[in-house]
C-alpha cells in the first residue's frame, strides 16, 4: 500500500477504523495460502456427513455373500487370531450375515443396501465408494479424534480448522468451519466432544463454531433481553469509538483488530438469523430434504449445510450420532438410515442442480466400521476395514474403490488410511498435505502426521 | 500445612537467598557504580560518541559471529537430523550431524566440517551442490537450505566452526551480570543483561511506565485482579522505589497470588474435573487445586512441590497434604467406555504421564519417543519406556466400567466432617451387623433363576452377567461370593434384607456428599516393556526398569529399583539442566507475555534458543541457589527496571524489533480467559474472594452439554455466591469446557499445556457483549455508578472509568459515553418494558429508588466500558 509520507501508521489505523466493513474482512478473513497448490484446487468447500458411532458397512455399502452363507457359524480363527477387538475380545466369535438386502444401482451398478433407497437410487452414479479404509483406534473417543484431527492424542487441530487456516474463508460474517449435531430416535446416543472441532494449536479463530438448534443457534449471538438492535448498534459504535480514541494514544495493532472483530460480531448477529430463516426456501426444496424449518434434525442440518456452502463457508460438518449398534443392528440401522437417507440424497441433488457439486466435496462415513462377527444381535466396533464415500469436485463418480477379504474383516485391495483420506481431501482443496504445517512443540506438525501417506489418485478424475 | 518456607517469616541470615532479604539496589548497584568507573575509563576514548548515537547505529549483524546454538544447530536439526540425527531407527547413514565427532571429526575419523575451510568441508559441499544426486537434503526428504542459510553455514565454518552443546542440555552456568552504564532502567541484575544486549543492538530501553499502568500491571500479573480506586490513589501519591517494593511484597503475600499462579500451573498438570474420554464423567479433585494454591501462597520450595506431586504417596510419614498432591498422577484422562481394551488404555495412561513429565518439568517433547527414537533430540524410545517404568506402581484400571454409575475412579482420599465420620461409622457398623445376620450360603439353583431377572427392574452389573454365563461348577469362590452378595441384594422380600439395602443406600448417599480427591496408591509395579512403534499389542520388546534419560546428566541415587521419589529428586536437582531453566523461562513469560526462549514447550533442538541465554541461566541459577524459591524469582523479575518499562512501542522500535525480542519495552497482551471474567466481576463489585473449596458452576448457556452421554447431564448453575467466584473455581469439563473460557483460549486440559494461544476473535466480542454474566456485571456496575455518585453524569463517568480502568476518562471518551447514555435514555424512557426486560437478566432485585430506564441506560454505558480493548488488556 502506498501512503503519502505524511500519513503515518497511526493515521492509517484511525482511518481504517472508519471504514469498518472492509477492515473486518481484511483483518480476520485474510486468505492464507500456505502452499502453492500442487494441482489446481478442484473444490472450494467440504460438507462432511459424519455417522457417529460407526455405521455398519455390512448393511449399507460392503456386501459379503459369504457372511450370509456362514451366518451363525464360528468365525475362522485364522482371520481373527491376534486381532484387537472391542467388546468381543475373548468371546466366542460367530459370523453374522448381512441383515438387509443389497442391490446394484444406477448405470454404474454400484452395490448399496436397500435401507438407503434414496442415496442408492439417486446418487449411485455420483459417488465414489471406498471400501478399504482402516483406522488406528477401536474405541469411539480415540477413533473420532483420529478421524477428525489425524491423531489419537487430544490437542491437534480438526480437519476443518486446518483447511480454514490454509485457505481462509469466503463467507462474509460467518465462520469458516461450522458444525451441527443431530440426534435420532434409535441406537445409543454417541457423546461428541467439542474437541472434534477444536483448533488445537492453531490460532483460536480457526475453531469450528457449533450451530445449535433452537433460539440461540450460536452461543452468545442473541442480544441481551431488552436490548434492541439499535441499542446494540449504539453500543458497538461506542465501543469502537472508545477503541479508536485509545488507538490515538497507542500504536497497538491489536486495537484495530479488536475494532474489526466487533464489526464482524455485530454482522454475525444478522447474518446467522438470516441463514437460519428458511422462509425464502420454496416448498419443493423443503419437501426434497423433508424438513419444515431449522429444527436441528439431520434433514434441516443438510439444508443448512447447502445454505452455508452457498455463502462460502469452507468446511461444514454434520453429525448424526446414533450409529453405535452393539445390539439390534437390523432394526436400529434401518431406523437410523431412514433418518439420513432422504436428506443426504436431497443435499446431493440440490448441490448438483445448483451446479455446486462441481466445486464441493461431500464426505459420508464414520469413525470406524462394525464387525463381521455378531455381538448378540448387534455388531461390535471394527477398525481394520470400513467404508466411506466421497462425491463432488475432482472425484470420480460412480466408482467403487478398494475391497475387503471375503469375510469383510481386512481391507485387502487399495488399502486407504485415515491419513490418506486427509491427504486426498487437502489435495482436492489445492493444499499439499506435506506442506500444510504449523510449528508446534518445535516440530513442523501436519494433519497427516509423520508417517507415510498418499493422495488416493485412483479416486480422482 | 507446613509453615511458610522463608518468604515472610525467615530471619535466618545464612539462608541462601531469602527472598524477603533480597535487596539488590544498594549492594549490587554500588558494585556496578564502582565498575562503572572502569567502563568510563575504557569507554571515553572509544565509545562515548557511539553511546550517544545508539539509536542511529545499524545493527552489526552482517559481521557478527555466527553462534552455533542459535544459528547452526537449529538449521541442522530441521534439515538434516531426520536422517543424520540421534534417532537410531531413522538414521540413513553412518554420518551424524548432531554430535561433535560427526561434525568435526575425532577418534581418527574426519568430520563433515573442516574448520576455516568451507570449500573443503563435505557438509558445505553437499548443501550447495548443483547436481540433484549430490545435493542434501535429497529430493523428497525435506526442503533445501535457502541461500542465506547456506551463507550462514559458510560463515560459521569460516569463523572456525565452533561447536557448543545444545544450550538447554548444558549445565546451568552462573554468569556474572555484565557491566553497563548507569541508566534509569538499571534496577537490578536483570537489567544489566537486558541493557547490554540493547546496547549491542543500538536500542534504548523505554522509560518507566506511568504509576497507574505500573500498579495495574503488578496487580494483574501477581493477583489476576485489577486494583481498587483507593489502591491507585495511594500509589499515584507515592510511587517511590520503596513504595513500589512494598506493593510487590503486599501482592506476593496476598492469597490471590496463589490463585493466579495456580491458574497457570493447572494448565501444565492438566487439572480438570472430568475424565475426558467418551462419557467425560465428573471426578472430584478440587483438594488438589487447593493444594496448588496454598503451595504458591506458602512459597513452598519448588523441589518440594515437585516431589509431593510426583511421589507424595511414597514419602515416609506422608501427610494428608502430600497424599493430595500425589493426585497429580491421577489427573490424566480415563475412560469408562465398555468397548475398550484394558491393556491399551493402561498403555495410553502411562504414556501420557511421561509426556506430562516432559511437558510440565523438562520442557522437552518426550512424546515422540513413544513410537520412535526422537528425530531431533537425544532421546530414545528406551528412555521413554524407562521413564514409564517409574509410574508402573500406580494403582489403576484400564477402564472404569462401572464408574459412570458408581463414581469409583480408583483410589481416593475422603475428607468427612466429624458428623459425616460418625454417621459413616454408624452405618458401617449396622451394615456389618445386618450382613452377619444374613450370612447364609445361597443355593446355586436360586442363582441361576436370578440370572434371568434382567429387564425386570434388576440390572446385574457386567461382572455379575459374566459370572452368570459360566456353569455353576465353573465359578470360583470369589465369583460365588459376589453372586451370593448380588442375589441377597435382589431378594427384597425379607425385612432384614430390606433394612440392609436401605442402610447401604444411606451409606452411598453419605459417601457422595463426603468431599474426596483422587490420590496415588502404590502397588507392586507391573511389567513395562519397550513397545516397538508404540504398539501395545507387541510384547516382544525388552522389559524396562526405571531410569533417567541417558542423554541428560544424572547420577544413580542407589542400587535398588528407582522410584518416583528418585525421579522427583532428579527432576528438581542441580544436576538436571532443564527444570530450572524451563521454570524461569515460563515465569518470565507470565510477566512479559513471552518467554526469553519463545517456545515454552520445547527446549530441545527444535525450540527457539533464548534471546538472552545468560540471563536465563542467571535466573535459573538464582532459582536453584535460593532453594527453589518461587517468590524470590518472581520478585527479582518484577523489581527489575526492564519489567517497569512502558509497553508502548514507538515507530522505530516496531520497525527494528517488531517481536520485542530485545525487550526495549514491556509486553502488552490480552488478559487470560479467567482474568477477563474475574476483572469484570471485580469491577462490578460482584466478585466473591473466598479462596479454595469445591468447584462452582456460574451461568452457562443451556443445552451446552446436550451431547454428553453416559449419563446425560445438565449444568446446574450454582446458587448464591457460587456464581461470582473466581474463574479458577469454575467446573472444568474437558469435553465441554465453559464456552466463555474456551472462547478466550482457555485449554481443555486433555494434555499438558505450556503455551495458551492468545487470539482476538468475533466470538470474544459476542461473549463480552451478550453473555448474561457480563450483562449482569454491567447492571450491577451501573447500580454502583448511580449509587456512589448522585451528582452529574461527568462525575459518574469519572468514577466508572477510575473503577474499571484506574484512570479518569479523556474528554473525547466522556463525550462518546455521554452520547451513548443519552441515546439509551431516550430509548428506554420511550420503552419502559424493554428496560425492565434488560434488568431481569440477573434475576436480582433492583434497588429501590432507582429509575429503571436510567439504570438500564447506565448498564449500557457499563457494557461499553467492560467491552473496550483497554479493559481486557494488560498494558
Amino acid at each position: 500500500m502506498n501512503l503519502p509520507p505524511v500519513i503515518g501508521r497511526r493515521t492509517f489505523v484511525l482511518n481504517a477504523g472508519l471504514s469498518l466493513g472492509a477492515m473486518a474482512l481484511a483483518s480476520c478473513e485474510q486468505t492464507r495460502v500456505i502452499s502453492r497448490p500442487a494441482v489446481a484446487a478442484k473444490a472450494k468447500r467440504i460438507i462432511w456427513l459424519y455417522m457417529a458411532g460407526g455405521i455398519s458397512q455390512f448393511e449399507t455399502f460392503d456386501y459379503k455373500p459369504l457372511l450370509a452363507k456362514l451366518d451363525g457359524q464360528p468365525m475362522p480363527e485364522s482371520i481373527t487370531k491376534g486381532q484387537q477387538l472391542g467388546q468381543l475380545q475373548g468371546q466366542k466369535l460367530v459370523v453374522m450375515g448381512p441383515q438387509h438386502e443389497f442391490r446394484k444401482w444406477g448405470d454404474s451398478g454400484q452395490s448399496i443396501g436397500v435401507i438407503l433407497p434414496e442415496v442408492a437410487s439417486k446418487c449411485a452414479d455420483e459417488i465414489c465408494i471406498v471400501r478399504s479404509i482402516y483406522t488406528d483406534a477401536i474405541s469411539h473417543d480415540r477413533a473420532h479424534t483420529f478421524m477428525n484431527t489425524g491423531s489419537t492424542i487430544a490437542g491437534r487441530p480438526a480437519v476443518g480448522s486446518w483447511i480454514w487456516y490454509g485457505l481462509g474463508n469466503e463467507a462474509e460474517a460467518l465462520p469458516g468451519f461450522v458444525v451441527m449435531v443431530s440426534t435420532g430416535r434409535f441406537g445409543i446416543k454417541q457423546p461428541i466432544a467439542a474437541r472434534q472441532w477444536h483448533s488445537g494449536f492453531l490460532p483460536g479463530r480457526f475453531q469450528g463454531v457449533e450451530f445449535r438448534s433452537g433460539i440461540d443457534p450460536v452461543l452468545y449471538l442473541k442480544n441481551p433481553d431488552g436490548v434492541s438492535r439499535k441499542a446494540q448498534r449504539d453500543l458497538v459504535e461506542a465501543v469502537q469509538s472508545l477503541d479508536r480514541l485509545e488507538s490515538e494514544q497507542s500504536t497497538d495493532p491489536e486495537i484495530a483488530t479488536r475494532i474489526s472483530q466487533y464489526e464482524m460480531a455485530f454482522r454475525m448477529q444478522t447474518s446467522v438469523p438470516d441463514l437460519l430463516d428458511f422462509t425464502n426456501e420454496p416448498q419443493h426444496i423443503l419437501d426434497l430434504y423433508g424438513t419444515w424449518g431449522s429444527d436441528g434434525s439431520f434433514a434441516s442440518n443438510c439444508l443448512l449445510a447447502r445454505r452455508l456452502a452457498e455463502r462460502g463457508v469452507r468446511f461444514i460438518q454434520i453429525y448424526h450420532r446414533d450409529w453405535d449398534h452393539h445390539a439390534g443392528v437390523k432394526e436400529h440401522i434401518q431406523g437410523a438410515a431412514s433418518e439420513v437417507d432422504r436428506a443426504t440424497a436431497a443435499l446431493m441433488t440440490d448441490l448438483k442442480q445448483r451446479g455446486m457439486l462441481d466445486d464441493s466435496i461431500v464426505v459420508f462415513g464414520s469413525e470406524f466400521g462394525r464387525s463381521p462377527m455378531a455381538q448378540g444381535d448387534g455388531r461390535d466396533h471394527h477398525r481394520t476395514a470400513f467404508t466411506m464415500w466421497f462425491a463432488g469436485g475432482g472425484i470420480k463418480p460412480g466408482l467403487s474403490l478398494g475391497a475387503t477379504d471375503e469375510f469383510g474383516y481386512h481391507a485387502v485391495e487399495n488399502r486407504v488410511s485415515v491419513h490418506d483420506v486427509h491427504a486426498t481431501l487437502l489435495h482436492l482443496m489445492g493444499l499439499n498435505h506435506a506442506q500444510l504445517s504449523f510449528t508446534y512443540q518445535g516440530a513442523e506438525t501436519r494433519l497427516t502426521g509423520v508417517g507415510p501417506c498418499r493422495v488416493i489418485n485412483e479416486m480422482l478424475v | 500445612m507446613p509453615a511458610p518456607s522463608g518468604w515472610v517469616e525467615s530471619t535466618d541470615e545464612n539462608a541462601p537467598v531469602p527472598a524477603n532479604s533480597w535487596r539488590m539496589p544498594p549492594r549490587i548497584l554500588s558494585r556496578v557504580v564502582f565498575r562503572f568507573g572502569l567502563v568510563i575509563f575504557l569507554a571515553t576514548s572509544v565509545c562515548t560518541f557511539a553511546a550517544w548515537k545508539w539509536a542511529a547505529v545499524p545493527p552489526s549483524e552482517p559481521y557478527s559471529e555466527v553462534e552455533f546454538n542459535t544459528d547452526i544447530r537449529p538449521l541442522l536439526a530441521a534439515k538434516c537430523f531426520a536422517c543424520h540425527g540421534p534417532g537410531v531407527s531413522q538414521r540413513k547413514s553412518e554420518l551424524r550431524l548432531d554430535t561433535k565427532e560427526g561434525l568435526l571429526g575425532g577418534a581418527g575419523k574426519a568430520g563433515a566440517v573442516i574448520p576455516g575451510k568451507p570449500d573443503e568441508s563435505e557438509l558445505f559441499r553437499r548443501i550447495s551442490a548443483d547436481s540433484a544426486g549430490e545435493r542434501m537434503p535429497p529430493t523428497g526428504a525435506g526442503t533445501q537450505l535457502s541461500k542465506s542459510q547456506r551463507i550462514l553455514v559458510r560463515r560459521w565454518i569460516e569463523q572456525g566452526a565452533k561447536w557448543r552443546e545444545h544450550w538447554a542440555f548444558c549445565s546451568i552456568g552462573r554468569p556474572t551480570p555484565p557491566l553497563v552504564q548507569i541508566h534509569p532502567t538499571l534496577k537490578n541484575e536483570i537489567d544489566c543483561f537486558i541493557l547490554r544486549s540493547l546496547d549491542e543492538r543500538g536500542l534504548k530501553p523505554s522509560p518507566e511506565a506511568d504509576p497507574i499502568t505500573l500498579l495495574r500491571r503488578l496487580r494483574f500479573d501477581l493477583t489476576g485482579l485489577p486494583p481498587s480506586i483507593e489502591e491507585v490513589d495511594a500509589f499515584v501519591a507515592d510511587h517511590s522505589d520503596a513504595s513500589y517494593e512494598k506493593t510487590v511484597d503486599r501482592l506476593l503475600a496476598s492469597p490471590q497470588f496463589g490463585e493466579r499462579m495456580a491458574t497457570w500451573w493447572l494448565d501444565l498438570v492438566r487439572y480438570a474435573e472430568s475424565v475426558g474420554y467418551n462419557g467425560d464423567q465428573p471426578i472430584s479433585v478440587f483438594p488438589f487445586r487447593d493444594y496448588v494454591i496454598q503451595s504458591f501462597n506458602e512459597n513452598k520450595p519448588f523441589d518440594q512441590f515437585t516431589l509431593e506431586q510426583l511421589a507424595g504417596d511414597l514419602l515416609p510419614g506422608g501427610t494428608a497434604e502430600q497424599k493430595i498432591a500425589s493426585g497429580y498422577n491421577r489427573l490424566g484422562m480415563m475412560t469408562s467406555e465398555a468397548d475398550v481394551q484394558r491393556p491399551e488404555y493402561l498403555a495410553k495412561y502411562i504414556a501420557e504421564r511421561v509426556r506430562n513429565l516432559g511437558g510440565t518439568w523438562l520442557g522437552v517433547t518426550l512424546g515422540c519417543c513413544e513410537c520412535h527414537d526422537h528425530k531431533y533430540d537425544p532421546f530414545r524410545s528406551k528412555d521413554f519406556y524407562s521413564l514409564e517404568a517409574f509410574f508402573a506402581d500406580i494403582q489403576e484400571r484400564g477402564a472404569y466400567i462401572d464408574a459412570a454409575s458408581n463414581g469409583d475412579w480408583g483410589p481416593k482420599l475422603e475428607f468427612p466432617t466429624p458428623a459425616q465420620q460418625a454417621e459413616r461409622a454408624r452405618l458401617e457398623r449396622e451394615i456389618a451387623a445386618a450382613r452377619a445376620s444374613l450370612a447364609k450360603p445361597v443355593p446355586n439353583r436360586v442363582v441361576q433363576a436370578s440370572g434371568e431377572k434382567k429387564g425386570e427392574g434388576h440390572d446385574p452389573s457386567k461382572a455379575i452377567q459374566e459370572i452368570l454365563t459360566l456353569a455353576p461348577d465353573m465359578r470360583t469362590d470369589t465369583q460365588r461370593a459376589d453372586l451370593d452378595e448380588y442375589v441377597r441384594s435382589c431378594s427384597p422380600s425379607e425385612p432384614a434384607r430390606r433394612k440392609l439395602a436401605e442402610l447401604q443406600c444411606q451409606l452411598s448417599d453419605l459417601r457422595a456428599h463426603i468431599p474426596s480427591t483422587l490420590v496415588t496408591v502404590s502397588v507392586p509395579p507391573r511389567t513395562i516393556r519397550l513397545l516397538p512403534r508404540g504398539n501395545w499389542q507387541d510384547d516382544t520388546g525388552p522389559v524396562m526398569v526405571p531410569a533417567f534419560p541417558e542423554a541428560l546428566p544424572h547420577s544413580r541415587p542407589h542400587e535398588g529399583r528407582l522410584t518416583r521419589v528418585d525421579l522427583a529428586r532428579w527432576v528438581a536437582s542441580r544436576e538436571n539442566p532443564l527444570t530450572a531453566r524451563v521454570f524461569a523461562n515460563r515465569v518470565w513469560k507470565l510477566f512479559f507475555g513471552a518467554g526469553l526462549a519463545r517456545n515454552l514447550d520445547d527446549h530441545g533442538t527444535q525450540g527457539d534458543a533464548p534471546s538472552h541465554s545468560e540471563l536465563l541461566d542467571w535466573l535459573a541459577g538464582q532459582f536453584i541457589d535460593s532453594g527453589w524459591n518461587v517468590k524470590h524469582v518472581i520478585k527479582v523479575i518484577v523489581m527489575s527496571g526492564t519489567y517497569r518499562q512502558s509497553s508502548e512501542p514507538n515507530d522505530s522500535l516496531r520497525e527494528r524489533d517488531p517481536d520485542n525480542r530485545w525487550l526495549a519495552r514491556q509486553g502488552r497482551f490480552r488478559l487470560d480467559a479467567e482474568m477477563v471474567r474475574d476483572n469484570a466481576l471485580s469491577i462490578a463489585g460482584l466478585l466473591v474472594d473466598k479462596v479454595g473449596g469445591p468447584s462452582v458452576k456460574p451461568y452457562q448457556p443451556s443445552g451446552f452439554w446436550a451431547y454428553l452421554n453416559f449419563p446425560t447431564r445438565e449444568w446446574r448453575t450454582s446458587a448464591g455466591h457460587g456464581r461470582y467466584r473466581r474463574s479458577i473455581y469454575t467446573h472444568w469439563q474437558r469435553q465441554y469446557l465453559h464456552p466463555a473460557l474456551l472462547t478466550f483460549d482457555a485449554p481443555t486440559r486433555e494434555e499438558c499445556i505450556a503455551q495458551r494461544p492468545r487470539s482476538n476473535t468475533p466470538l470474544q466480542s459476542l461473549v463480552l457483549m451478550n453473555d448474561p454474566e457480563f450483562v449482569e456485571a454491567a447492571i450491577v456496575f451501573a447500580e454502583h455508578i448511580i449509587e456512589h455518585r448522585v451528582a452529574s453524569t461527568a462525575d459518574r463517568l469519572d468514577w466508572a472509568f477510575r473503577r474499571a480502568l484506574s484512570r479518569p476518562p479523556r474528554v473525547a471518551e466522556a463525550a462518546v459515553l455521554t452520547a451513548l447514555l443519552d441515546s439509551q435514555l431516550a430509548e428506554y424512557r420511550r420503552n419502559l418494558g424493554a428496560a425492565d426486560e434488560m434488568l431481569v437478566v440477573a434475576g436480582r432485585a433492583i434497588p429501590s429508588g432507582l429509575e429503571h430506564a436510567e439504570l438500564a441506560s447506565w448498564a449500557s454505558v457499563s457494557r461499553a466500558i467492560l467491552n473496550v480493548h483497554e479493559t481486557i488488556t494488560r498494558y
